[in-house]
């Protein structure tokens, strides 16, 4: 493999390793707000176990997710310098601002959450845990402007002087279409997890009767996080989807394997066929559904989806000759497992509220291994979303604007790669052991008991509710 | 703001950033270096590194916004420095991740040898990059071999083994050596019992080192590598007085005094290095033509002033919550105030032998 293959690796490696706590950060220090705000206002002792227990889990998760960002910051110049070059005027910025604006938030107010439990006041401790949640938000807005931009450059002129892109509309890139529907639909996704996540983990706590009372209530948040945030994926992700075919129909082409231009185009929802989907040897269509999805028409000329054969023959003459098609079974296929696994979460918490509504607490050796591994699919789901994207856009690292290749480091040498690919998947397999060890300690300790709740006043001398 | 203006604000305040970056997290990683040492027994050790407790990840975000800025307002200078210092790089990143994971993780399980890893950890991720940023600076100040770049801009062309140059690793004791003082500083600010004790002499002993090191450093980097201002001079001035006055107050036992003394010395010794590169941000030692300057690598005149407005509106706002976290915390903690030091929060109940 030459150096731009395996920057490439390098780059997918860290970057969906660093999006699996993502999500969960996103949404669990929200839904920990929610559950420790319900505690403020009504004093039930239940919500402070549920907080202290997620909000211990998000922790591991958070240290992680931290760590793993450090690289992103740098690893633009590192193996993309080219790329740095080209865009630094536009994409540096909101990276910049992603940093003053959410990294410094979320850091310095759940430092105060986490160590400030017998130091401040209620309220204001609950304030902190706000404060972090929405720099979580903030951070997924400002980086998601700058992948936008990847997707859909605007706000731009190129200089052929300086023979880079350079920002004229900051606004244009902050507030575009694809910025905002990007950020809506991550947002939402997230909260799926997180969901799932709540979901699965209390249920298995219930099942084995530790703190049941206080796993009731997180267990409703949630179920009720994951069905909201289930239609609002479905809602986004359709206004994506409507978005993308007029930025970047080929991505839509390569997502149902679709060739030719049709009217009427149908959706399959499984397939059995050669790898590139150019050929089906049986399938369960919907007909007009890919039509719909992309342009809001069932039928007629209206629903018209643009083909990859097509598409290649049009920018062959835009763009000059080459490949303009990403790698069709990838992105098709990432696409099926984004909406599948997603949503298996979704029917997986209806199930689990069917099953304990009322008060019922269900029983079951299978169910406890659903719920012990119910967070799994919404993760890969939003994994696949990721890689849909990102595959689905090449070969251009800027759409339209420069091809991944063009943007790699010039001095970037195989060796160099090769010791920083093997680095990180060593160093990152090797705690991601560690890490769900941790967190499976953590599920099997449970929620605290009402008499670990407690807390002293550090500032009197007396022992720390929390240290490390 | 004329576009030379713009240029220079944003050279000042890359300084700005690697000021707070080596005053915050320059003690983080003198403490992290110390743990071993300062910490005899798990109570201790627990102590110290609750110290850093709610600090650290704050203290590491000027990092990330000094990368950020960078790239914001000097992509040139990003794309070069990055891709050309790749493996020490790697090995800060490798370092901070592993720190950063330990701190979280250290005291989640009572078992020696998991806490012992840990520890290492943390004394081996703080120590590289206390050592490597000195090592880099030096080299940047000193200029490195460079190119022209076919699609613009400069490119390193040397190797690795090229940054570890004599004077570059002299650059590097001093930054190692100043952290462990400023961090031995903070502690016996921070703690009470023997560690204070401890951290009290350390700082002392260390900085005396210190001192040396870094003055041969800075006399070097004033004749060698710099155009030999006055403004450089001044800093480097003032980076000395004020070690002195901090080395002072450490042993006189005023430890807020020479805490605030050890962080004018991490200001003076940062201004002092951006005061010796300016105008440019990465000389070249090869083809002159190649030096990159603050002209040179910088963004456009429309990208830095929405950048000026957005520093001068976020800025302050984060310095005023941040010193507040750090007034919360403001109170000693003893290992008295530890409960159960051997114990680890996660530990099974079949694991609890006591
Ligand atoms: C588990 C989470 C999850 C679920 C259930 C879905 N998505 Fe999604 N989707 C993501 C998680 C995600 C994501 C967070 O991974 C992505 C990657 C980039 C982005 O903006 O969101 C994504 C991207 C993404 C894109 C790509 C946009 C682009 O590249 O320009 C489209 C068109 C959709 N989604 C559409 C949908 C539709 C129509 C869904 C359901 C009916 C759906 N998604 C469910
Ligand atoms: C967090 C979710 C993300 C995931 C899972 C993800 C995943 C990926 C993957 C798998 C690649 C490799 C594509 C290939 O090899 O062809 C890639 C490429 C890339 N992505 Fe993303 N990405 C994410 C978000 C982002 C964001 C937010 C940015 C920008 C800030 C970004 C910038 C890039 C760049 C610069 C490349 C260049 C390498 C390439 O195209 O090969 N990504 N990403
Ligand atoms: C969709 C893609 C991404 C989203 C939504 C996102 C969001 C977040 C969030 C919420 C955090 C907070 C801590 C945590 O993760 O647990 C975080 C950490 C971080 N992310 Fe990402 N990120 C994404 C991709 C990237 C990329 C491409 C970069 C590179 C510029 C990056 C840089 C960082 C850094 C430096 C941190 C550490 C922050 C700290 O110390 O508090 N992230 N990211």
């Amino acid at each position: 493999m030459n150096a731009l293959d395996l920057a490439r690796w390098q780059f997918g490696i860290t970057t969906v390793y660093h999006f699996l706590f993502v999500p969960l950060t996103i949404g669990t220090s929200m839904l920990v707000a929610i559950m420790q705000t319900a505690w403020v206002r009504t004093g039930d002792e239940k919500w402070l176990k549920a907080t202290k227990f997620f909000g211990k889990l998000f922790l591991i998760n958070f240290a992680m997710g931290v760590v793993t960002g450090i690289v992103q910051e740098f690893q633009f110049g590192m193996s993309w310098s080219d790329y740095s070059r080209f865009v630094g005027d536009i994409f540096g910025a909101p990276l910049a601002v992603e940093g003053l604006a959410s990294f410094f938030l979320e850091s310095t107010f759940l430092g105060l959450w986490i160590f400030g439990w017998d130091r401040l006041p209620k309220k204001l401790h609950l304030a902190t845990i706000w404060a972090a949640a929405i720099g979580t938000m903030l951070s997924a807005y400002f980086i998601l402007a700058a992948n936008s931009f990847m997707q859909h450059p605007v706000g731009y002129t190129f200089n052929p002087e300086t023979n880079r892109a350079e920002l004229i509309d900051f606004g244009a890139v902050l507030f575009q279409n694809t910025t905002v529907a990007t950020f809506f639909h991550v947002i939402a996704s997230a909260f799926l997890v997180s969901g799932v996540m709540l979901v699965g983990v209390s249920l298995l706590l219930m099942m084995s009767g530790k703190a049941a009372d206080a796993m009731r209530k997180s267990l409703t948040v949630g179920i009720i996080s994951t069905i909201i945030a289930g239609i609002a994926v479905m809602y986004t992700g359709d206004v994506q989807a409507k978005i993308m075919v007029q930025q970047q129909p080929m991505k839509m082409a390569a997502a149902e394997a679709l060739y030719e231009t049709q009217e009427n185009a149908p959706f399959s929802l499984i397939t059995i066929g050669n790898l590139d989907g150019s050929e089906a040897y049986w399938a369960i269509d919907i007909p007009g559904l890919l039509s719909f999805m992309a342009t809001g028409n069932w039928t007629g000329p209206e629903s018209t989806v643009q083909g990859i054969n097509n598409l290649q023959a049009e920018y062959e003459q835009k763009y000059g000759p080459g490949e303009y098609a990403p790698y069709v079974p990838l992105v098709f296929w990432a696409f099926r497992a984004m909406i599948g696994l997603g949503m298996l979460g979704v029917l997986f918490a209806l199930f689990v509220w069917w099953r304990t509504r009322k008060g019922k607490l269900p029983s079951g050796r299978w169910l406890k291994v659903a719920a012990g591994s119910a967070l799994l699919f919404p993760l890969i789901g939003i994994s696949a979303g990721w890689i849909f994207t990102e595959m689905g856009r090449q070969p251009w690292i800027v759409y339209s604007l420069m091809k991944t290749e063009a943007g790699v480091s010039p001095t970037l040498t195989t060796t160099q790669v090769w010791i920083s690919i093997i680095t990180f998947t060593l160093l990152y397999g090797a705690l991601a052991v560690v890490t769900v060890g941790l967190m499976i300690r953590q599920v099997k300790i449970g929620p605290p008991e009402s008499d670990q709740l407690e807390t002293a006043d550090a500032n009197s001398g007396q022992p720390l509710t929390f240290s490390y | 703001m004329s576009l030379e203006m713009l240029q220079n604000v944003w050279f000042l305040l890359i300084a700005v950033l690697w000021i707070g970056y080596f005053v915050l997290e320059g003690f983080d990683f003198g403490v992290g270096i110390l743990l071993p040492f300062l910490g005899k027994n798990e109570a201790e050790r627990r102590t110290i590194v609750t110290t850093l407790g709610p600090v650290w990840d704050g203290n590491e975000v000027w990092l990330l916004v000094a990368g950020g800025a960078t790239f914001a307002a000097f992509p040139e200078w990003y794309a070069t420095l990055f891709s050309g210092f790749y493996l020490p790089l790697l090995l800060i990143l490798v370092a901070l991740i592993i720190r950063g994971v330990a701190f979280e993780f250290r005291s989640k399980r009572g078992s020696a040898t998991w806490r012992k890893r840990w520890d290492a950890a943390i004394f081996v991720g703080s120590f590289l990059p206390a050592l490597l940023w000195g090592v880099a600076f030096a080299n940047i100040v000193e200029g490195v071999p460079m190119i022209k770049n076919p699609a613009g801009g400069s490119l390193y062309d040397g190797g690795f083994f090229n940054l570890l140059n004599p004077y570059a690793l002299l650059g590097g004791l001093v930054t190692l050596t100043l952290f462990v003082t400023h961090g031995a500083i903070f502690l016996a600010l921070k703690t009470d019992g023997e560690i204070r004790v401890r951290a009290n002499k350390t700082a002392g002993q260390v900085g005396l080192v210190a001192a040396v090191l870094a003055v041969a450093f800075g006399l070097w980097t004033q004749f060698a590598n710099s155009n030999n201002t006055v403004v450089s001079w001044v800093f480097l001035i003032v980076a000395v007085v004020a070690w002195v006055a901090a080395l002072g107050a450490n042993r006189l036992g005023r430890e807020g005094w020479a805490f605030i003394f050890s962080s004018v010395t991490m200001l003076g010794v940062v201004s002092f290095l951006f005061a010796c590169l300016f105008p440019n941000v990465m000389p070249s030692s090869t083809v002159a033509e190649a030096t990159l300057t603050i002209r040179n690598a910088s963004s456009t005149e429309y990208t830095l002033t929405v950048m000026t407005w957005v520093a001068v509106i976020l800025t302050p706002i984060v310095l005023i919550y941040q010193s507040w976290t750090y007034w919360v915390f403001r109170k000693r903690l003893s290992p008295s105030q530890i409960p159960n030091p051997e114990k680890g929060s996660l530990d099974l109940p079949h694991e609890v032998s006591v």
